[in-house]
């Protein structure tokens, strides 16, 4: 059984019950960004109008729309780690958050492009992408949200 | 002061899977544009290499590279770099100089020999380049970006597979007597949708291959095209080549998130300003355009730039499909050369290759394929990291 567990990629998202994404925050404009730069890198705003220079961290919504989605059913090139052989497909989401980002992800494990629609509603949860010496290594992925009442009949 | 400039020649090298060097593919396309003008290599003052990113510190001096191939001349050299509008940007830089008047006639190459399969990011452990992190992260493809656009037509207007599949159907009817296409063949609608899928909903044959190839023009100044005795040349009205405004709301290849659009979306998207402004520098309409090529990178892609040229409504280009509209003898026939479809995507060569087209369109030279009396052709492409171009011509 895996003990570790850590982010692929650190200081994107949080982790836990109700993890989120983490984008970084202009401290002049209020400009989000997301991906964050890296702590140590410059952030200059995106805003054209705004000179800001000085950002923070500021987690984004758990729940947003789906804007499109597709899958892979060929095996991406690397740097993609395949963590199966054969390959399974796997859906990826681009999903509007009501902040007014659209950030793409993969979709929770289990569910494919016959379980998503443009407009549905999804939810951030995280999972494990791949594993390597350190234990799995985990990201960020967008999970359909059922209705309640499709839920009964499943 | 007029801001149009003569068309002198064009060339181009078939597209195919040579696999031979990029530099040979260039200086055919080179040696055919300057026949096509009937201008010696000795005259010309200005050349314009389109990079290319895979082929080594040759492609990435191209303009110097091809000025050496075809022997020093002593002509002044620049290299552009702009991802699938290269040719464009090559071009520009082109137009620039000339309409300065500090150059008189300008030879613009592109070329390139490109890898099998997918468009892979450059080697090593990248982990600030949004290029290497959407393929590490997320296992996102080129054709999984174009399949959110195709899927996106699918739920909003009703778009479907099978619409797409006519798009391949045109193009390859289209591409059947053109030359320089790499697949002249038919298909059926029904063989583009029993290839394989390769991100739903866009099945093999929806997306363009890579393939090697090469695009020259020669550009002049009106003056000295009219010293020269070339009569009514093709003239450029117009190259966009501007950037997206903030915020940028419809997600691009490859980055992993949009811009914030705290205030809601902006006027226009990136490819919609990228036609505005080449309408706008031109004063031309949409509703002046004969005859449109444009990006193709799939199927459902050609669809959108219909739309963000404004040939159409938005939500509209499958009535034109439908109805014809699009094909060889319709109202506004849409990549008369077969496009990407038939030629596969030669980054560095693609935007001067629809320029190509275009002059052979306009004048009357395109067997077979030809848009009967032609008088306004417009270019459409987008690449990577905000690059995207537009081109105007008209004779």
């Amino acid at each position: 059984m895996s003990t570790t567990s850590t982010p692929a990629v650190a200081g994107w998202f949080t982790t836990g019950d109700e993890p989120r994404l983490v984008a970084s925050r202009c401290t002049a404009c209020g400009t989000l960004v997301f991906p964050p730069p890296p702590p140590e890198a410059a952030s200059f705003c995106r805003n054209p109008d705004c000179d800001g220079e000085q950002h923070e961290p500021a987690e984004l919504s758990r729940l947003g729309r789906v804007w499109s989605y597709t899958d892979a059913q060929y095996q991406p090139p690397a740097p993609y780690v395949p963590t199966t052989d054969p390959f399974e497909p796997f859906a990826l989401a681009a999903v509007e958050l009501p902040e007014g980002l659209v950030v793409l992800g993969q979709v929770a494990a289990g569910y494919g492009v016959a379980d998503l629609a443009v407009g549905a509603e999804v939810e951030l949860v995280v999972e494990t992408l791949y594993e390597d010496e350190s234990g799995a290594r985990t990201t960020w992925r967008w999970k359909p949200v059922v209705e309640l009442g499709e839920e009964a009949d499943q | 002061m007029s801001k149009q400039v003569a068309v002198a020649g064009v060339g181009m090298h078939p597209w195919g899977k040579g696999g031979r060097p990029f530099v040979e593919y260039g200086v055919h396309a080179a040696r055919a544009a300057l026949a096509d003008s009937g201008i010696a290599w000795r005259d010309v003052d200005f050349v314009v290499g389109g990079e290319t990113v895979r082929n080594g510190y040759a492609g990435y001096v191209a303009g110097s590279t091809f000025a050496s191939a075809l022997g020093w001349n002593g002509a002044r050299i620049a290299t552009s770099y702009a991802a699938c509008a290269t040719g464009a940007q090559a071009l520009d830089t082109a137009r620039a100089r000339i309409l300065a008047g500090l150059s008189e006639v300008a030879l613009v190459v592109g070329a390139d020999t490109t890898p099998k399969g997918f468009l892979a990011p450059n080697a090593g452990e990248r982990w600030t380049d949004p290029d290497w992190l959407r393929f590490r992260l997320l296992g996102m493809t080129n054709p999984a970006y174009f399949a959110l656009y195709a899927r996106r037509r699918m739920d909003l207007y009703g778009a479907t597979s099978e619409d797409f599949a006519q798009v391949k159907v045109k193009n390859a009817r289209h591409g059947l007597e053109n030359p320089y296409a790499r697949y002249r063949k038919e298909v059926a609608v029904a063989d583009v949708l029993g290839s394989a899928i390769v991100s739903d909903p866009l099945h093999l044959l929806d997306i363009c291959a890579t393939s090697d190839g090469a695009a020259a023009v020669v550009l002049t100044s009106l003056e000295y095209a009219q010293r020269a005795g070339i009569a009514d040349p093709v003239r450029v009205e117009a190259i966009s080549t501007v950037t997206p405004t903030f915020p940028n709301t419809v997600i691009d290849m490859p980055l992993l998130a949009t811009d914030h659009a705290a205030g809601g979306p902006p006027e226009r998207t990136f490819k919609e300003a990228l036609a505005l402004a080449a309408y706008e520098e031109a004063g031309i309409a949409p509703d002046d355009v004969d005859v449109a090529e444009v990006y193709d990178l799939s199927t459902a892609l050609e669809l959108d730039w219909i739309e963000d040229l404004g040939l159409c409504k938005r939500g509209e280009a499958e009535v034109l499909l439908r109805a014809g509209d699009t094909t060889l003898g319709g109202r506004i026939p849409v990549n008369p050369s077969g496009g990407l479809a038939c030629f596969g995507e030669a980054v560095p060569a693609q935007a001067l290759a629809q320029v190509c087209e275009l002059t052979w369109q306009l004048r009357g030279q395109a067997t077979g394929r030809q848009v009967e009396g032609a008088r306004v052709g417009i270019t459409a492409n987008q690449g990577l990291f905000g690059h995207g171009s537009s081109v105007l011509l008209a004779r």
